[in-house]
């Protein structure tokens, strides 16, 4: 029976992309449990809701977080327009699309190179990250913004995209594809990649299901459960199966975006053929009165938005629980019996957005 | 989705609604809080994308039992509910008393009676 | 077991040269639909207050009767909503953002007052 030792896992590691605490009580180098401790970036942006008005609110809903934006504000738009009974054009819905595959592409390469830096690997984290890059200048080209857009509005999108645009998104999305296969074959096959995460925080399919994880920590362990299969935006008419992995460490994890990156690639390209011509927004009158919950397929897994509002221009609640907020029990867990040396990798696994979490 | 299942009861009847619905395999997605009027809680669950909410109406002096024994994972947000809007939530399984945000003003989107 | 997969990778980039750009002695080309600095074309202007009603962040200030739109450049989120609702369309979004800087800077237009 060893000594125990409590060592903080402070708000500021080289690690982390944004804070959190922790404290691991540690019996001789191994860790027997977990204490969480948020609140380092809580900006109380739901209260908000008493001094902007509904159609301002789209601006501080994107806001919340840098990297999943886009689909903030599109689940707010997404919820108004039910409660407002409001059709969007066929045409702004694939576009909103497009722009929701390419965030999915980009958020995916941030965390494979932010994994490759927590275990050393500088060189690759640096090329993943200049693929990003690629990214990014779509969409600065499209929206004229690197991560916050300004783009999607309730009743349809601003701004639309030029078929000279479109063939340059095929273009660059196509040529991606090729120099990733390079990079990501570093991931899947190097020998010190597979002995720091294979075999390395196991979290079963029973466990799994006990614990309410979602997204990319769900479907590593065997559960097949994708929102996008219920049909919002444009999903309906592309044709796509959600990826699973059975054994459920982190080398699973980490197949498991990589497929979403390659799946994402071809929903884009499925998009641009299927694009239809019209209007990309419908006016909107009145005020909205009723309440609404939206669920979202975002890059780390199902968000859910609950708005509810009282038929003035005031909204009476914006709730949105993030995909993060429900991961961390399950990574309480999986820090428990695990060496002090791979847990920067466990935290890193789960994908954490903590100021998504926090708002 | 275009209808929404939402089931009315009463704060006494929340742990036998859990019960049930745990032992039918569904899974708690979320607990949503609104604090106009009196509490209005929101619990939402899920089982193969069939999505049912329960509504529990009462005021901010009522107490209400915490479903941590049955849900586990709920103590995050029954913490965050707790310390945000000041509703009283008994039994909590992992209580943090107040010191998961640790916000300097106590329940700031309770609705506060004289502005 | 493979721990030589990255030479392709490496190999390659080895031969290309460096990939990110000599900023700031090169400087950078903004696209075209880049969201920059709001301007106005103060002659066209009525002076109606719808910009400054729907403003997210409340930069802009009307003044009717000095016939003054002032706005708040560093509380600017370059939204583009303002562009939006103006009826006369004399607002415009330039593709480049005010240089940061150590104080508050707020612009002015003022129009002539024409003596008919």
């Amino acid at each position: 029976m060893g000594k125990r030792t409590v060592v903080p896992f402070g708000p500021q590691h080289p690690v982390l992309p944004e804070p959190i605490h922790l404290d691991l009580v540690l019996e001789d180098e191994k860790v027997i449990e977990a204490i969480p401790q948020i609140g380092y970036v809580h900006r109380g942006l739901e209260k908000l809701v008493d001094k902007k008005d509904f159609k301002q609110f789209t601006y501080v809903s994107e806001r919340i977080c840098g990297i999943c934006s886009f689909m903030h504000g599109a689940g707010y738009c997404m919820s108004v327009e039910s409660i407002m009974g409001i059709e969007v054009p066929e045409r702004a819905v694939f576009l909103r699309t497009i722009w929701a595959e390419l965030s999915r592409i980009h958020s995916h390469l941030l965390w494979l190179g932010l994994t490759a830096d927590a275990f050393g690997f500088e060189s690759l984290f640096m090329h993943t990250w200049r693929l990003r890059e690629q990214v990014l200048d779509l969409f600065e080209q499209t929206t004229g913004g690197r991560l916050i857009f300004s783009v999607c509005d309730i009743g349809g999108v601003r701004k639309d995209i030029t078929p000279e645009m479109l063939d340059k998104i095929v273009s660059v999305v196509t040529n991606m594809d090729k120099e990733l296969r390079d990079v990501t074959s570093v991931f899947l096959n190097d020998s010190t990649v597979k002995h720091r995460t294979v075999g390395i925080g196991l979290l079963s399919k029973e466990k799994a299901l006990e614990l309410g994880a979602v997204g990319p920590m769900a479907k590593a362990s065997g559960i097949r459960r994708d929102m996008r299969t219920q049909g919002y935006c444009a999903y309906k008419y592309l044709e796509f199966e959600p990826i699973t992995a059975e054994e459920g460490d982190s080398y699973a994890r980490m197949q498991v975006r990589i497929g979403e990156i390659f799946q994402a690639i071809d929903l884009i390209k499925q998009c641009i053929e299927k694009l239809p011509e019209g209007d990309i927004i419908t006016k909107i009158k009145g005020n909205p009165k009723g309440e609404h919950f939206t669920r979202v397929e975002q890059p780390r897994g199902e968000a859910l938005y609950y708005v509810k509002a009282n038929g003035t221009k005031f909204l009476d609640r914006f709730r949105v629980r993030t995909p993060t907020f429900a991961n961390v029990p399950a990574l309480l867990e999986i820090l428990k019996d695990c060496d002090l040396a791979d847990v920067p990798i466990l935290i890193l696994t789960i994908d954490p957005c903590i100021s998504c979490t926090e708002r | 989705m275009d209808e929404q299942k939402i089931k009315e009861i009463s704060p006494d009847e929340i742990l036998i609604e859990t019960v049930d619905l745990h032992s039918a395999g569904y899974r708690l997605v979320a607990i949503s809080c609104t604090g106009k009027d009196g509490v209005e809680l929101s619990y939402s669950f899920d089982k193969d994308y069939d999505f049912i909410h329960l509504r529990v109406n009462m005021d901010y002096d009522t107490e209400i039992e915490s479903i941590t024994p049955i849900y586990g994972y709920a103590f995050l947000y029954e913490n965050e509910i707790k310390e945000l809007f000041g509703v009283k939530i008994k039994n909590i399984i992992a209580d943090f008393h107040d010191k998961l945000y640790r916000i300097s003003e106590e329940a700031p989107f309770k609705e506060k009676e004289e502005e | 077991m493979s721990i030589l997969s990255m030479t392709k990778t490496l190999f390659k980039s080895i031969v290309h040269g460096p990939y990110t750009e000599n900023y700031p002695a090169k400087p950078r080309e903004n696209y075209e639909r880049t969201r920059g600095s709001i301007e106005n074309d103060i002659e066209d202007c009525i002076f109606c207050g719808m910009c400054t009603r729907q403003c997210p962040t409340g930069a802009l200030e009307i003044d009717k009767e000095e016939k003054r739109w002032s706005i708040e450049r560093m509380q600017c989120i370059q939204c583009g909503y303002c562009v939006n609702v103006c009826p006369k369309k004399c607002l415009h979004m330039r593709n480049q953002y005010t240089a940061p800087d150590t104080e508050k800077v707020k612009d002015d237009y003022v129009a002539r007052i024409s003596d008919h």
